[in-house]
């Protein structure tokens, strides 16, 4: 955002900017202040003496407990995601189905799943699989975070599907079907189409989700991120400095991913062409659940 | 298996792990919206060392996992550091639920943050023109204006912060604040066989807890949307 141009503030004159120069100290101060509580916080304890960070410079504890942790929580993630853009886009489709039955399936499939905590999830899916099925061994933590992440992602897919589809213009469906395509036929090969393209830098962003979300798998100790530098650090007794470590490995990861997310957005804004049509959001359903107008609550 | 259900029941206290919820979301809601609108407006301020210093936060902790910023503040710096946050005698359970209040309302303070951020935007540059040029000054813009304006834009993705901050207080479980999911753990492991019921049971109560919100919100939204 550029200050010169803000909807909150007009153009600063000279009196403005010199009331702008104090508040930026006062601001700097008070940011410094706060750092300094929590940096002496730390060092009072001893958290940033030389013994807790060499760990870290030493070549085992990134090949036996960070890279393999990093490792487990990528695959998770990219199960996860694959897993969910099949089931997002088969639960999207029943929610567009022309079968009324299918459409409610569906529906209430989604709402309910949205509604319900990923970790619950992930807990039942892990104990169906336990108790259930009878799995165990090294497996069955993977498929528990596995499921858990791709019952939750499914259901926000579908409502990505949803909501991509509905903002198509109204054009695309009445040209597929006035050149004779069933419903069907035009949901998959005109409509869908460009919704999943669209729906590109959301699907990106939500990996971003998923692999956050997989470090729950800590509870039902799958080895992730999180688990191995818990690991790590009762072994070397350097917890802080272990999730500082860990904490910057997620940021760097999700950063970059937002930044494709963005990226993505702005190539296809400018690849879309003709007038965006905003009143063809009448193609979806004209009563709208109270999850989907609250669009999808990404990221969180 | 109505008698296992009731045993379990008796021996559980469901309606108590919700309640524990319930706390959870509303201590962590306020300390959300508190932090939240003070990053708010240090991301729409005009000086460029809040500007950047907001949107540090936000980055900072939008990409850090929820689970990881609860351990730093139950594991990190009660257990490893014996920090304790008010009366330095309370127990256990209340440093732990103190912590866990902490870092859900440091967490979804980014995301409070986003949502009022997006309030603003929604309103045009040209409603803030239009008023200065009937020679409103600086505050009767903002409250005549554009404020009025930006909290009904922002009411739908504040319910959306507060759906899901409602869910993520289950991620509390993994520092054994006795939450629902943390409930519904130890009645799983206590009754394998009514696994199917259990979860049916605890699921239904989020719906229960989110579903009026989301209702809430997006009637509130509709009624408070700017017609433009």
């Amino acid at each position: 955002m550029n200050a010169e141009a803000s909807v909150l503030f007009d153009a600063p004159g000279p009196k403005a900017r010199r009331r702008y120069a104090v508040i930026a100290v006062i601001g700097t101060l008070a940011i410094l202040a706060l750092l300094y509580l929590l940096v002496r916080a730390l060092a009072a304890k001893g958290q940033f003496t030389a013994a807790k960070w060499s760990p870290f410079i030493e070549p085992v504890t990134w090949t036996s407990y960070l890279l393999p942790g990093l490792r487990a929580t990528l695959v998770a993630a990219f199960f996860s995601i694959i897993l969910a853009m099949i089931g997002g886009i088969l639960l999207g489709m029943g929610r567009l189905s022309q079968l009324a039955p299918v459409r409610a399936v569906c529906g209430v499939f989604v709402e309910f799943f949205r509604a319900v905590p990923v970790l619950m999830m992930m807990l039942f899916a892990y104990y169906v699989f336990l108790f259930g099925i009878g799995v165990s061994g090294d497996i069955l933590p993977l498929l528990g975070v596995i499921a858990g992440l791709t019952f939750y992602n499914s259901c926000v897919i579908a409502e990505l599907i949803r909501s991509g589809v509905g903002s198509l213009p109204k054009g695309q469906q009445e040209a597929a079907l006035a050149i004779g395509l069933t419903p069907f036929a035009t949901l998959r090969l005109v409509l869908l189409p460009q919704a999943i393209t669209m729906m590109l830098p959301s699907i990106v962003s939500q990996l971003v989700v998923v692999l956050k979300d997989s470090a729950l798998g800590f509870l039902i100790l799958y080895p992730e991120l999180v688990r191995s530098g818990q690991t790590l650090a009762s072994l070397k007794g350097n917890l802080i400095p272990t999730f500082i470590v860990v904490a910057t490995i997620f940021i760097i990861i999700n950063y970059l991913l937002t930044r494709l997310a963005r990226y993505l957005e702005r190539r296809l804004q400018t690849r879309r062409r003709g007038p965006r049509v905003a009143e063809s959001q009448t193609i979806m359903s004209p009563s709208m659940t109270p999850g989907g107008a609250l669009t999808a609550p990404r990221q969180i | 298996m109505l008698d296992g259900l009731s045993q379990l029941l008796s021996e559980y206290n469901v309606l108590g792990a919700f309640w524990m919820t319930i706390k959870l979301t509303l201590a962590s809601a306020i300390g959300a919206l508190v932090i939240g609108t003070v990053v708010a407006i240090m991301r729409v301020s005009p000086v460029t060392v809040l500007r950047a210093a907001g949107t540090t936060y936000v980055t900072l902790v939008r990409n850090t996992p929820l689970t990881l910023i609860v351990f730093f503040g139950a594991f990190g710096f009660y257990i490893t550091l014996q920090y304790r946050i008010g009366a330095q005698n309370s127990p256990i359970d209340v440093q732990n639920f103190r912590w866990a209040v902490l870092a859900l309302a440091i967490y979804h303070a980014a995301f409070v943050a986003e949502a009022l951020r997006s309030g603003i935007n929604t309103v045009p540059k040209g409603q803030a023109e239009a008023a200065r040029a009937i020679g409103l000054d600086f505050g009767a813009t903002l409250y005549n204006v554009v404020l009025p304006q930006a909290f009904r834009g922002g009411i739908a993705p504040l319910g959306n912060v507060l759906i899901a901050l409602t869910k993520n207080t289950t991620v509390v479980a993994t520092i054994g604040v006795a939450e629902a999911s943390y409930l519904m753990k130890g009645m799983i492991e206590f009754r394998p066989d009514l696994i199917y019921i259990i979860f049916v049971i605890m699921a239904t109560g989020f719906v229960i807890l989110t579903l009026p919100v989301g209702v809430g919100f997006t009637a509130l939204s509709r009624r408070f949307a700017v017609k433009r």
